[in-house]
């Protein structure tokens, strides 16, 4: 009986394989090569792809990722697995200091015009002679919270610490986002290399355990719209998204400040296929698909062409997709080195299988 | 039995397993080894393996090892009940509710586990019925509860299938001629029938215990990341941190408790063989 079922299984997935090995795309329908991308979950729309391929004829390969430190483990062990990448402003400056992603050539990317130069300037702290990257969205990270739950304004990192809020509590899982929060409550810069400010920082984070509901990345948007807690640790770019699903949801920035970051679109070391990637970056920087993507995802696009053509008013003229970085007290990510890598990190692992 | 006179067709027929087993097991083996014992340099070290007893470290493989156990004693306790029941069904029924325990198997096991998160939430079906029904509701998201619940569910089957296989084999004969000396049905259970199913429950508790003590999924999604276990440590080590020294280091570790789980059940082969 149980042999019969695993001969007609086994005969069922090796038929099922075949006949996929089939269907796969031909590559004569692809007549300029192929294309590796790697970039963020659920950040383009995907049409977009579909239409880059058939302008160009480019078979584009389209991976995710969830965090930063995935992709550069991906990319640390062979920098030919893709082409163009879409990391944070810290990472970037990390792949330019260990080599691994390639001076761009902007002859070839004439539609970097459409970004504005302010986020050319904010790409000097990562990428000083803005020779390797082209950014792609920015924001902030700030609080999301449930107006029905939470009856307190809520201007200050502190309320994550607040026991009223026990259970009610996602934060960031991932490592210089959860720093920053408890870096920025105690006053310190998020970039600190000291590794007493590390200390307390841990220690504030272990305290707040116990009020933590989960530590989550991508999930805290939906838990958040389904009224699963009270206050989350969020990107901007999702603001727009979940306010529309909830009304109830409110994003803030804190009085201590935040992070200000750039996804910025690079090519990498290894890439085999430079010219097509440069055709991506360019696409990507065109007017109305910057505009679609950002409909799209809603996380702040730096197109100026795009930003102008918004359609809905209260969109392009939200203070939470363009905040006037003027207003808040801002810094962004850099790279630390790995000394103080491996500091951080040790102390997120402390943080994370701490008893509580 | 005989199958293949002639000893070389043999070798020839097992060859693409040999080949298999040296690129998939043997070779992946060697490189958790090599890795496990050098430094990023390359030289010799202990360093990796004696990470283990770090602090940090050794609260989460603790904690794994003490949540492995408890499912494997839940498991066990709700697996031998029902293997019974199996065994002394007749052949045509017990097939349809042994296909109705592999059944959620061939569902993507990620996707049950995920399952189980929306089930389980403050605000999940689960809780929305008890509501409705004006009965308190359950809170065991993110929890080593629901990690466990996680646990039992997925490797439940793994637990049934060797316990029933074992009972099924027990000789009808062997239990009538106990009875016909006058053992009760306690007597029976714990004289003839345990110790003859005693190979079937151990390899139960090897492929439940095993799996539970390396996951680093179920409880990533059912514990919110909160409680962290070895296996979620060794999976940020390759995929977060870039170690692979460590993080094989940390995989030798975990292969120790392994083997001596595999140990103890030779062991109790041989014995069971004489």
């Amino acid at each position: 009986m149980k042999k019969k079922f695993l001969s007609v299984f086994l005969s069922l997935t090796t038929l099922s394989a075949l006949l996929s090995g089939c269907g796969a795309k031909n590559s004569t329908s692809y007549p300029n090569g192929k294309l590796y991308v790697y970039n963020w979950g659920e950040y383009i729309d995907e049409d977009v792809i579909k239409e880059f391929e058939d302008e160009t004829g480019i078979d584009v390969i389209y991976d995710m990722f969830e965090t930063n430190e995935i992709m550069f483990a991906k990319l640390a062990q062979d920098t030919s697995a893709y082409d163009v990448v879409c990391p944070s402003d810290y990472m970037i400056q990390k792949l330019i200091e260990n080599n691994m992603i390639q001076e761009l050539n902007f002859d070839n990317i004439p539609n970097i015009a459409n970004i504005g130069e302010q986020y050319f300037e904010s790409s000097k702290d990562f990428d000083p002679e803005n020779k390797y990257s082209v950014p792609y969205c920015w924001g902030t990270v700030g609080i999301l919270y449930n107006k029905t739950m939470v009856n307190e304004t809520v201007d200050s990192w502190d309320i994550l610490w607040d026991s009223k809020y026990s259970g009610q509590i996602l934060m960031q899982d991932s490592v210089r986002d959860a720093f920053m929060v408890a870096l920025l409550k105690n006053g310190f810069s998020m970039n600190t290399k000291d590794a007493s400010e590390i200390d307390i920082a841990t220690n504030d984070l272990i305290a707040q355990k116990p009020l933590v509901q989960a530590y989550v990345v991508d999930q805290v948007r939906d838990k958040m719209i389904g009224g699963e807690a009270a206050l989350g640790v969020i990107y901007s770019g999702e603001a727009i998204y979940t306010a529309r699903e909830n009304p109830d949801l409110e994003y803030v920035v804190p009085k201590e400040g935040t992070n200000v970051w750039i996804d910025s679109w690079v090519i990498t070391k290894g890439s085999k296929n430079v010219e097509n990637a440069e055709k991506w970056i360019d696409f990507m920087c065109r007017g109305d698909i910057a505009l679609r993507n950002f409909e799209y995802i809603t996380y702040s696009t730096p197109n100026t062409v795009a930003q102008e053509n918004i359609e809905d008013d209260a969109i392009r003229n939200s203070k939470v997709a363009f905040p006037d970085l003027n207003e808040i007290n801002t810094e962004s990510y850099q790279y630390l080195g790995i000394e103080t890598d491996r500091l951080y990190n040790d102390a997120w692992m402390e943080v994370k299988s701490a008893d509580y | 039995m005989k199958l293949f006179k002639n000893k070389n067709t043999a070798s020839l027929l097992s060859s693409p397993y040999m080949v298999w087993a040296f690129i998939f097991i043997l070779v992946p083996l060697g490189m958790v080894i090599y890795y496990g014992f050098t430094t990023e340099e390359g030289f010799f070290t202990f360093e990796n393996i004696a990470t283990i007893a770090k602090p940090g470290y050794l609260k989460a493989l603790i904690r794994s090892i003490r949540l492995a156990l408890i499912s494997t004693l839940v498991c066990l306790i709700l697996a031998y009940p029902l293997g019974m029941i199996l065994s002394s069904m007749k052949l045509t029924r017990n097939t349809y509710i042994v296909t109705l325990f592999i059944l959620p198997m061939w569902m993507n096991f990620l996707l049950r586990t995920l399952t189980w998160m929306t089930l389980l939430e403050g605000k999940g079906v689960i809780n929305t019925v008890l509501e409705s029904i004006h009965l308190p509701t359950i809170n065991i998201i993110n929890t080593p509860s629901a990690i466990v619940l996680g646990m039992v569910y997925n490797f439940l089957p793994f637990m049934i299938l060797p316990i029933y296989n074992s009972l099924s084999k027990i000789d009808e004969n062997v239990i009538n001629a106990a009875r016909d000396l006058g053992a009760d049905s306690l007597q029976t259970f714990l004289k003839i029938t345990f110790p003859l199913s005693l190979p079937g429950v151990l390899s139960g508790i090897t492929m439940v215990f095993i799996p539970a003590l390396t996951t680093f999924a179920i409880s990533s999604m059912l514990g919110g990341s909160k409680i962290l276990l070895i296996g979620n440590i060794i999976e940020q080590e390759f995929t977060q941190l870039y170690d692979w020294h460590l993080g094989s280091g940390l995989s030798i570790v975990l292969m120790i408790f392994i083997f001596i789980n595999m140990i103890i059940e030779a062991l109790s082969d041989k014995q069971g063989g004489r």
